[in-house]
């Protein structure tokens, strides 16, 4: 019996890891370009963009760092569209990250219809570590998962690098506080915007292939199921840090995993009621993290979803 | 910019390089307000144009047959109204909260909560005359969408909790609890197990013109555009809502109870959106099915922005709104995805904003880098 009861927590950690990593990746995006100043709330539509484009490579060349890549170009192609429009013409970032969402939607059904359940001749797959995947339950959780997922630990930990310990993660921050300042220094507000922008939208991009390439290799309409949007969310919960969001990506993904898993398990609970568990799980944790801090902007870089206009 | 200005000392003899430049025009002229917005939507279909040519069809072909589909028949405009029906509803519905920059992205569900609370009375009092049934059904699609609303706007309202997520997040409860229903216990046991509830009893049904399926429907979403528009620009509540989100901080030392006005609005917004539900269930399907609205909370974002949130202009965009769906579907006979007339929502409305904003700006191609364009750049700074 408690041989049983480890291996089902074992087997959901593992399963919270995986199904974290896709809004992990976003997330991560995310905090780059809102740490610059700008809000994008593009992240469902750039994910299905990433999914799809990522899927259609790999079916297409057989090679999945191909795919990945152009996940990561569609991402960073959908960012920069929303870069020229907020940063250079100076439109409302909440309308612009909306209209992307819906232009990202449509294109991903448009391109993905010809390769709907068409199966991958390539997908990511679960490489142990020697040694590391040997530790009891965190082995198993963290230590035998896919490339990306190694990937994405790197990615963390370069990215606390980037942000507390070198010159152009300062300036990156002092941008998104205040853009006057920062370009009284002579830092280019305009070029670190756009940078930050389209990079989120790449690594948003990763996130979606993680979807189609790794966790559920396959291309289905709508299959990001608004992991782009608890995304976001998420970057709120994490307070811009990108340490706090590999937490509550991997918090995100164990509640979605243990839907699963009580289903799979023949619960009486309907399966519509698990399937609604991640969103109101979103709405209960940004409740809780805003309440707690009082106001939504605390933590917040200052001068998030504000033009910056030279004059 | 102190790089270009380097340059220009450094490289003043080398060979002259062009460089673009956004600057801010002195002032708008009439003939570029006039032209910015349909120059912008050319440029979504020469933009969808291209996006066709490339993945393999040829776009004057396509558009041709979207535009016959859609208008070019009298079923096609049947059903372009039919389609803007709970288009025109939703927009008025989430343009309201819009005004007071109040972002209710959760449309999409306050149509489902809608459409299932007006589905329990038609289902529940089958006997009922229509002068008593269709207007209990009117209320409780309007009390449940509205009530949808308050959730995310309570937690805003006392904490500030934002509400494009939360809003957003409760689309997916609602649909998949209207799933719920109708895979489960509201299932037609004679429905061949398909995701729908028994036909409501002829009584429920909206009054449709003449043999089409217009339906009452469209006169609710043009009373709620006259309704929105009269409130706005003649009551002190229109009034307190257009400061609120023009100018938050004058509200505040005006005295506005800002709370309260979320409340109240997001009340309003989502309730415009649960007679949309209401509408479809009673006015189209006469039951609850699976995908009762195919994301027209989504497509009323995109309608309300295009519109300037004018409830005039509301009334145009959702008829070209309803028809482009109507188009969507048109040419996927064709073997061409409907997905396309997504791509062209989302396309049409960062052009009009890109068009708008460029209205504002003038893109210049300057010459740096040579005696002339050193000066101009001098005088630019």
């Amino acid at each position: 019996m408690e041989q049983t009861a480890m291996a089902f927590v074992t087997s959901v950690l593992s399963a919270a890891v995986a199904a974290g990593t896709p809004i992990l990746y976003a997330a991560l995006g995310e905090v780059l370009t809102e740490r610059s100043g700008i809000l994008n709330l593009s992240l469902e539509g750039t994910m299905l963009v990433g999914a799809v484009s990522g899927f259609l490579v790999a079916v297409r060349t057989g090679n999945l760092v191909a795919g990945v890549a152009a996940a990561a170009v569609a991402g960073g192609l959908i960012a920069a569209l929303h870069a020229f429009l907020t940063v250079t013409l100076k439109v409302n970032q909440v309308v612009s990250g909306l209209s992307l969402t819906l232009f990202g939607t449509g294109v991903s059904g448009y391109l993905g219809k010809p390769v709907i359940g068409v199966p991958t001749p390539v997908s990511f797959k679960p490489v142990a570590v020697p040694a590391l995947a040997r530790i009891p339950i965190l082995g198993d959780m963290l230590f035998n998962q896919d490339l990306l997922v190694y990937a994405s630990y790197v990615l963390v930990a370069a990215l606390w690098l980037f942000f507390y310990r070198t010159r152009p993660g300062l300036h990156m921050q002092s941008v998104g506080e205040s853009p006057e300042t920062a370009d009284a220094l002579g830092i280019n507000v305009f070029a670190t915007r756009y940078a930050y922008t389209i990079i989120g939208g790449m690594l948003t991009g990763i996130g979606g292939a993680y979807l189609s390439l790794a966790y559920a290799p396959s291309w289905i309409e709508y299959m990001t199921a608004g992991r782009g949007w608890i995304a976001i969310a998420l970057v709120i919960f994490a307070i811009w840090n990108p340490l706090r969001a590999v937490l509550g990506a991997y918090l995100f993904g164990g509640v979605d995993a243990l839907g699963f898993r009580i289903q799979v398990l023949g619960a009486i609970i309907p399966s519509f009621f698990l399937k609604m568990m991640p969103y109101v799980f979103t709405i209960a944790v940004l409740i809780f993290a805003t309440a707690r801090s009082r106001n939504y902007r605390i933590g917040a870089p200052a001068a998030l979803g504000l033009p910056y206009e030279r004059e | 910019m102190t790089d270009d200005a380097r340059k220009v000392t450094v490289g003043a003899a080398a060979r002259p390089r062009w460089s673009i430049r956004v600057e801010k025009r002195p002032e708008i002229s009439p003939f570029w307000r006039a032209m910015a917005p349909v120059a912008s939507i050319v440029m979504a279909l020469v933009f969808g144009g291209v996006f066709l040519q490339l993945t393999g069809y040829d776009p004057f072909e396509v558009y041709s047959l979207m535009f016959k589909g859609a208008f070019g028949s009298r079923y096609g405009l049947i059903e372009t109204v039919v389609k803007a029906t709970p288009i025109l509803l939703a927009t008025i519905g989430v343009s309201v909260a819009f005004r007071m920059l109040l972002w209710n992205i959760g449309a999409e569900g306050q149509i489902y909560m809608g459409a299932f609370a007006a589905s329990w009375v038609a289902l529940s009092f089958p006997d009922w005359p229509p002068l008593m049934l269709i207007p209990a059904m009117f209320i409780a699609g309007a009390v449940a969408g509205g009530l949808w609303a308050l959730l995310p706007a309570l937690p805003r309202a006392i904490w500030g909790v934002n509400e494009i997520i939360t809003t957003l997040m409760l689309n997916y409860v609602a649909i998949y609890w209207v799933d719920y229903l109708v895979y489960g216990p509201w299932k037609d046991p004679k429905g061949f197990n398909f995701p729908l509830t028994p036909q409501f009893s002829q009584a429920a049904w909206l009054p449709c013109l003449g043999t089409t399926r217009i339906h009452l429907g469209l006169t609710f979403g043009l009373a709620a555009a006259v309704a929105v528009s009269i409130m706005l620009s003649r009551t002190r509540w229109g009034y307190e809502i257009r400061v609120i989100g023009e100018n938050p901080a004058a509200a505040r030392y005006a005295g506005m109870d800002i709370p309260r006005n979320i409340v109240l609005v997001m009340l309003l917004s989502g309730a415009i959106a649960g007679i949309a539900g209401m509408g479809e269930v009673a006015g189209i399907t006469h039951r609850l099915q699976h995908g009762i609205s195919p994301g027209y909370g989504y497509t009323a974002i995109i309608v309300a922005w295009l519109a300037k949130l004018n409830p005039a202009g509301i009334v145009i965009a959702s008829f070209l709104f309803g028809g482009l769906l109507v188009a969507g579907y048109a040419v996927q006979i064709f073997g061409i995805p409907a997905d396309i007339a997504t791509m062209l929502q989302g396309s049409l409305l960062f052009f009009v904003l890109g068009g708008e904003a460029l209205a504002r700006y003038r893109v210049r191609f300057v010459r740096v880098g040579v005696g002339k364009g050193a000066v101009s750049q001098a005088e630019a700074k």
